[in-house]
């Protein structure tokens, strides 16, 4: 048993990590050696190096991972010996030395926080801790402010707080400042995504509803029965759609809404609309945006079907590919001119393919833009319509 | 046995493995059938895909030949393969459903909020899938090389060909019907032949050439390290399988994935009745086949030994479809899923990368079977499984079931439970074979702890890390699901 193929396999694995250890080393190397400028040069890089990456964890608001994180690059820009980062009521990260002292911060930060003027408090230390042999630390506590309120502060350090660490330290509290501002810019921008998205939100469309009422009175007296089932699909369907919760559902139920929608369509039709179904079972739980497929159909029955002389077909497919399921909805009517298409798509143009336009709006926004309807088209070529969403969202709830 | 059998069986399930994996969706259906085209599938039939991916070469052919080599002790094969479901049914199975995330490297993702954890587990997974197709070829070289004749690297290729034509061509779009099919096969292709051969036995009265002894290697049986290590590595080994977790997917939800869990017990423990049987059987009535090296192809030259003509040869035929139906569909069950996780995080999921991806998942495991040789089936796979159960499990069940693990601790695990299990493996290699101590031959006992423990103390020392997402994330997890709104 030892004798494995697989000893043989981890022992190639071996090798081949040793080999990428020591390039990555000697690369590692090889660059510290690269002329990289003069000395001034080097500085403001290594200045702005630390100021972009402790922005980026600051991008998310003031929270103790991002602050921990932020502390650390933001202690070697400050070059103090501890800095921390408090919000209106705890020290969120410390880093640095004397973390002994982060109980009493807090109390020092209280006049900060409270007058949002910079304070300096020599010999922050207790009387006991010296005593232990540390350092006699002196503190510059700086405010965050957004707006006109003060939400943190930034304490740097030092054995000595002389005027340029106390310069350096509101200069820094301004920059998080900043960067929260930012912050609360990229949560407004993805509110207003949000937003955007719902109201983008498909509703079902003014004619189907006259349509399909005119289609169901029309067997109210020839055929009581199949007049009362479809008021029941309708029933069901309008519930469907019109549905409050929830921005996704899953693919198994956006098909059971099209169903519905097909049978009170071939109400009207009759046999004219012929549809066939390839649907792998896979794909079925995978979420999609609410009402992101009926439109499709919707859109191939009316642009493609009714306009079209004698019986139209229409496929509907979903396919299991990779990390991705792909659902494609082809039919074999008049097709679509693809200047007109492109233009609709734009926005450019109002009227007709609303509902398209709309499904591809909301794709892009919600899964990016490679994710928008893929459509292949010409007049007199029917249209094939494909949407591919990753199958994974674990932040969307269906 | 005649060439043209097994040369003709293979043909025959390789091209239903591939027309199935085209054209097995294209049944159209009309829209009376819309109903049935948008219910989900339904457990047992997911169950009998689980199956199909799961029972390996290992299964089919190494389990016989170990109870031929080594009596009872190789029982505990079966048993740990088996009971590695009920600790995925207990821990594993609702919660990963209800997550929402498609592989592993997806689950870690969202569960711990960072990309390098994302890459470090998707560079696992691709290992894990890698070392296991290993085995798959070195069963296809074997079942070619005894039943045609033909030189050993022709089964590998042939399978790697097969698997990445289907794959990358579009096929396995729909991969589930194909694995369903493929446990009934391997599951007739077993028992059919077993149940005819004990009937042809009972009617000539045979009698058996060898008793039936416990322990027939005479060296002692092993001992109970053995024993709970290789039992630590299959039950928490299956936790970690890519291939495997991916089929929960396709249950609607968390309670429907814990009753098709049930089901696959229930069909693996029917399945395994049978490799148990020709072990015993071979060993009773053509033990010669333990001294002259072949024990891994006993299941397929039994039934030519025992009945011949051509009721024998029709059966020889049966088994090795079975046979081939094992190494395809656990090749490509794991090619998919490997494809799956290589194009995201290498290819930026294109259809294009996907297809890239695939060859790649197929050919790099074809290159180590064509340079390596193997007669331990079931061991290699033990070992893999191994290997599963010091990364990939202390993270999904830590995940899973504690709310303090960081990404810190994740890799740290990670990273311990590889170079343990790796290391034992290379330094076994280097001692050569039979030369090395049993903790090193069997490394899960302690490099599964070693994992678990390296996860939890690490995470400890980096409490600060906890992503501040962990309450959403374990509600999600462990909450049920809201009854689907009831619509008609």
């Amino acid at each position: 048993m030892p004798d494995s193929p697989l000893f043989t396999a981890a022992a190639i694995a071996v090798i081949v990590l040793a080999i990428a250890v020591v390039v990555g080393v000697g690369l590692k190397v090889i660059r510290s050696f690269r002329d990289l400028g003069t000395d001034a040069e080097r500085a403001t890089y290594n200045t702005l190096h630390a100021a972009s990456r402790a922005g980026q964890h600051l991008r998310g608001g003031l929270h103790p991972a991002g602050a921990a994180k932020a502390s650390k690059q933001l202690r070697v820009l400050l070059g103090c010996d501890a800095l921390a980062i408090t919000d209106t009521d705890s020290v969120l990260a410390w880093d640095g030395a004397a973390e002994e002292l982060r109980p009493t911060l807090m109390r020092l930060a209280a006049e900060v926080l409270d007058t949002g003027r910079t304070v300096v408090v020599p010999r922050a230390g207790h009387p006991a801790t010296s005593d232990h042999g540390h350092h006699d630390f002196s503190a510059v506590i700086a405010p965050i402010r957004a707006g006109s309120s003060v939400v943190g502060s930034v304490a740097a350090l030092a054995p000595a707080a002389g005027a340029g660490l106390v310069r350096a330290t509101s200069e820094v509290a301004d920059w998080i400042a900043a960067q929260l501002e930012l912050a609360e810019l990229e949560s407004s921008r993805t509110l207003l995504m949000e937003a955007e998205v719902r109201a983008l939100r498909a509703q079902i469309s003014p004619h189907f509803i006259y349509n399909s009422l005119n289609a169901i009175a029309s067997f109210i007296n020839t055929d009581p029965a199949r007049a009362r089932e479809l008021v029941v699909e309708f029933a069901d369907f309008t519930r469907y759609s019109f549905r409050r919760h929830g921005d996704f559902t899953t693919v198994a139920e956006e098909l059971r809404c099209i169903d519905r929608y097909l049978l009170l369509e071939k109400a009207r039709f009759g046999e004219r609309v012929q549809v066939s179904l390839r649907i792998a079972p896979e794909v079925l739980s995978t979420v999609i945006p609410f009402l992101s497929l009926q439109p499709l159909v919707e859109n191939a029955v009316r642009h493609g079907l009714e306009a079209k002389e004698g019986p139209g077909h229409i496929t509907i497919c979903a396919n299991d590919s990779g990390a991705f399921a792909e659902v494609t909805i082809e039919d074999d009517g008049v097709g679509m001119d693809p200047e007109h298409l492109r233009s609709v798509l734009a926005g450019h143009t109002d009227g007709d393919h609303v509902g398209l336009r709309n499904v591809d709006a909301r794709l892009r926004q919600v899964y990016g833009d490679e994710h928008g309807l893929v459509i292949d088209t010409a007049p007199g070529e029917g249209t094939l319509i494909t949407m591919r969403v990753p199958k994974s969202q674990p932040d969307h709830d269906a | 046995m005649n060439p043209a059998v097994g040369l003709f069986a293979f043909l025959a399930v390789s091209l239903a493995t591939a027309v199935i994996g085209f054209y097995g969706l294209r049944i159209s259906r009309t829209t009376g059938d819309f109903y049935v085209a948008s219910r989900t599938v339904p457990p047992w039939w997911n169950a009998s895909a689980i199956g199909g991916e799961y029972l390996s070469a290992a299964s089919f052919l190494g389990v016989a030949g170990l109870i031929l080599l080594s009596g009872t002790d190789a029982l505990w094969f079966p048993v740990g393969y088996t009971a590695g479901y009920l600790m995925l049914l207990l821990f594993v199975a609702a919660p990963l459903r209800r997550s929402g995330a498609y592989t592993i490297p997806d689950f870690t993702e969202a569960r711990l909020d960072s990309k390098l954890v994302r890459r470090v587990t998707s560079l696992m997974v691709v290992a894990v899938g890698w070392l296991y197709i290993v085995p798959q070829l070195h069963g296809a070289a074997l079942a070619i090389r005894i039943t045609t004749g033909l030189p050993s690297w022709v089964g590998s290729t042939a399978v790697v060909v097969v698997v990445c034509l289907t794959v990358a061509a579009g096929g396995m779009r729909s991969i589930t019907f194909v694995q369903a099919f493929q446990y009934w096969l391997k599951l007739t292709a077993l028992a059919v032949p077993v149940v005819f051969v004990l009937l042809v036995l009972a009617s000539n009265g045979t009698q058996p050439q060898a008793p039936l002894p416990v322990n027939p290697t005479g060296q002692g049986a092993a001992g109970a390290y053995q024993h709970i290590s290789l039992l630590v590595a299959l039950l928490f080994g299956t936790l970690g399988l890519p291939h495997v977790l991916v089929r929960f997917y396709t249950n609607p939800d968390g309670q429907s994935a814990r009753r098709t869990t049930l089901i696959v017990l229930g069909l693996l423990s029917v399945f395994y009745l049978f490799p148990t049987l020709s072990g015993a059987l071979g060993r009773m009535f053509a033990p010669e086949l333990a001294q002259s090296g072949q024990a891994d192809a006993l299941v397929l030259l039994l039934p030519g030994k025992l009945v011949g003509g051509l009721a024998g040869d029709l059966l020889s035929a049966l088994v090795v479809a079975g046979a081939f139906a094992a190494f395809l569909s656990t090749t490509c069950g794991l090619v998919v899923s490997l494809s799956g996780v290589i194009s995201q995080d290498l290819f930026g999921g294109s259809v294009r990368g996907f297809r890239l991806a695939a060859v790649l998942a197929a050919v790099v495991p074809l290159g180590f079977a064509l340079m390596t040789d193997t007669l331990a089936l079931a061991g290699s796979v033990g070992l893999v499984f191994a290997f599963t159960a010091s990364t990939i499990c202390p993270l999904l069940l830590l995940g899973i079931w504690w709310r303090g693990l960081t990404d810190a601790g994740a890799i740290a695990g990670m990273l311990t439970g590889a170079f343990l299990c790796g290391g034992a493996m290379v330094a076994g290699t280097l001692m050569g074979p039979g030369n090395a101590p049993v903790w090193l031959a069997q490394p899960a006992a302690w490099s599964v702890p070693a994992a678990f423990a390296a996860t939890v103390t690490v995470s400890m020392m980096t409490k600060n890390r906890v992503p501040a997402s962990v309450n959403r994330v374990m509600s999600r997890l462990h909450v049920p699901e809201r009854p689907v709104a009831t619509e008609r």
